[in-house]
């Protein structure tokens, strides 16, 4: 390998230098243009801290640390904690994740394992069709029809865990209603499915096939080779793929503000009302006229922007390292 | 039974098939991953029924040209979706020329100038971040920089929308470029090409399936965003061709507004809506699987 001379493709080989003289101004100009696009995402993403930042001062500074984290968002009076939101933001998209992962990790697995690679393309059709309804058409079809049928559903469970110590905490109480944390995190579950299924099947299709092979002449069944073979060496990028996953539904907005019920309350029960970051802003801002709750509601889009990215950065991280984990192999 | 006959090791050990428990282990977590799958089509067969169903019987040209109306008790029959509909195009249209080309050139910066470079391992790995800020933080910074000095219009929409597709298109067009044999790029160097006429007549025109499908994927949802439009484009009952003045509307903030309301007429204008936003966004997902299946050269 030493022997051969390693020439960088994208450049023409011989005396580049010579050549980087008579470069004409379109191509310098073409590569500048370039460039520019480039930076532009770091930009944008500059940008946006900046701007929002600058903007939520008002609110950082009048409302202060406490102020900030209590559950008292009271526009008349002129006090935004937002603790209740933060809350809301968590809860919701925990939910989700605890309802989408099992489903799109097992039909990763069922895509990748079991199905034949030509009957596993309908499938991946109907995953991808998936991610392509509009959120607001999740939302439309959360708040008409699926809130309705599952508020007799939660009524139901409520009365039946009645009494019982922690079920009661978390399934019971007397406010029960159709529009609540868990039924946003239902449809944060449906909308996160296709990109957590997507991102896992890529990390489980490079498990090398000889590990695979190795754990079937050992005499291993499907699910044993998975347990074996497949879970240990894509289980960091299947984290990484739960955690975009996770911040998508932090961040999805339309659907959760249409279903989740729009109140500020911090509480066990999750078949209460209650209100994310991101359904705060889309329900409150045009309505938001003063200087202080607009400042709030942007401050708000600071915090979500601040979340998405931490979740995202540790998500590559957990890819880059799984993806560092198969070459090593 | 069949467990403890494996164990034992004086009786024959059967290595063709594993033992009852863990045979009926491996059944059961076969029918778990397909359970799965069957979970998940429900709600999305549900939901599309539903569209479908209550959409269709309230779509016609008279709905889909008429001007809209704020959702109120007028019954179905009045008002329609032609602001909404012009609207939609015109601001996701006009995203898509800014974002598209921005794109394509932002991924050519990465596979073909940056190599490994710090900055173009920066912008790669940021672009990827990128694309997972929520859709409502586009909306909310394109209202700090722009409409509070310019007021609202279709433009401040398609700037956020362009926000919102930028990374994407970046993502998918890297993708492509990558596959792109150097054989090609080597050959047109030998023949005395500059960079940029090997790029744009030899790389690009060869990644070029790849690079429209995954930009119309890209167009596909941000025509069924709702989120960075609400405070960039505000709402308006009379179409407004004109992107540049004024505000404007779209199918995604009807059905957002009328999905709130508790008047029957305003929900069924609101899956008439829907079912028009839906066959938008199918029809430029199809189109992009069609191209994607007719013209992908170097594929994986």
């Amino acid at each position: 390998m030493s022997a051969v001379t390693k020439a960088d493709p994208t450049t023409p080989a011989g005396s580049a230098n010579a050549l980087n003289q008579r470069r004409p101004l379109g191509d310098r100009g073409f590569a500048l243009l370039a460039l520019v696009a480039g930076l532009l995402v770091l930009v944008i993403l500059v940008l946006i801290a900046f701007a929002t930042a600058q903007q939520s001062t008002t609110w950082f500074s009048t409302a202060g640390f406490s102020g900030i984290f209590s559950v008292n968002w009271d526009e008349a009076s002129n006090a935004f904690g937002a603790m209740g939101y933060l809350y809301g933001t968590v809860i919701s998209s925990l939910i989700g994740i605890i309802i989408g992962v099992p489903i799109s990790v097992g039909i990763a697995l069922l895509l990748t394992q079991v199905v034949p690679r030509r009957w596993s393309r309908p499938i991946v059709y109907v995953i991808d069709l998936l991610a392509v309804v509009p959120s607001v058409v999740w939302g439309l079809w959360g708040i008409i029809v699926l809130v309705p049928w599952l508020q007799n559903i939660y009524l139901h469970i409520a009365s039946a865990v009645n009494g019982i110590p922690v079920l009661d905490a978390l399934f019971g109480g007397n406010a029960v209603g159709g529009a609540s944390f868990f039924t946003a995190g239902i449809i944060l579950a449906i909308m996160i499915t296709p990109i957590i299924t997507s991102l896992s099947r890529e990390v489980i299709d490079t498990v090398p096939a000889i590990d695979k092979e190795g754990a079937y002449a050992l005499g291993a069944t499907r699910w044993e080779m998975i347990r074996g073979a497949v879970w240990p060496h894509s289980q960091a990028g299947v984290v990484g793929a739960v955690l975009v996953g996770l911040g998508r539904a932090m961040g999805e907005t339309i659907a959760v503000a249409l279903v989740i019920g729009d109140s500020d309350q911090v509480t066990s029960h999750l078949f209460y009302t209650g209100a994310s970051i991101a359904s705060v802003i889309a329900l409150q801002f045009g309505e938001a006229t003063g200087g202080e709750f607009r400042s709030a509601l942007i401050g708000l889009g600071l915090f979500l922007f601040a979340l998405t990215i931490l979740v995202n950065l540790v998500a590559r991280w957990f890819v880059e390292r799984s993806s560092r984990r198969a070459r090593g192999a | 039974m069949m467990a403890h006959a494996s164990k034992s090791l004086t009786q024959a050990v059967d290595l063709r098939e594993p033992s009852g428990w863990r045979r009926s282990k491996n059944q059961i977590m076969t029918v778990l991953m397909w359970l799965a799958f069957v979970i998940i089509l429900i709600p999305l067969g549900f939901a599309l029924a539903e569209v479908v169903s209550k959409g269709a019987g309230v779509i016609s040209w008279q709905f889909l040209t008429n001007h809209t109306i704020p959702p109120n008790v007028m019954p179905v029959g009045f008002g329609g979706m032609g602001a909404a509909v012009v609207g939609t195009l015109e601001i996701t249209g006009f995203a898509s020329l800014m974002a598209i080309p921005l794109g394509v050139l932002g991924a050519v910066y990465l596979n073909e100038y940056g190599g490994k470079g710090i900055l173009a391992r920066l912008i790669s790995f940021m672009s990827d971040v990128m694309v997972g800020v929520p859709s409502i933080v586009m909306g909310l910074f394109i209202y700090v920089i722009w409409v509070a000095h310019f007021g609202y219009t279709g433009l401040a929409g398609s700037f956020a929308l362009a926000c919102l597709m930028l990374p994407i298109v970046i993502r998918s067009s890297y993708e492509m470029l990558r596959l792109v044999p150097d054989s090609l790029r080597q050959g047109s160097y030998a023949l005395g090409a500059s960079k940029a006429r090997v790029t744009l007549t030899v790389v690009i025109p060869a990644a070029i399936g790849g690079i429209v499908s995954g930009a119309l994927l890209a167009v596909a949802r941000a025509a069924g965003e709702t989120a960075p439009l609400l405070f960039t484009v505000l709402t308006v009952e009379q179409t407004n061709s004109n992107l540049f003045s004024g505000p404007n509307t779209s199918l995604s903030l009807q059905i957002f507004a009328n999905a709130q309301s508790a008047y029957t007429g305003a929900n069924a204008r609101a899956w008439g809506a829907a079912l028009t936003l839906i066959a938008i966004t199918f029809i430029l997902m199809i189109v992009a699987r069609i191209i994607t299946a007719r013209f992908t050269r170097f594929s994986r």
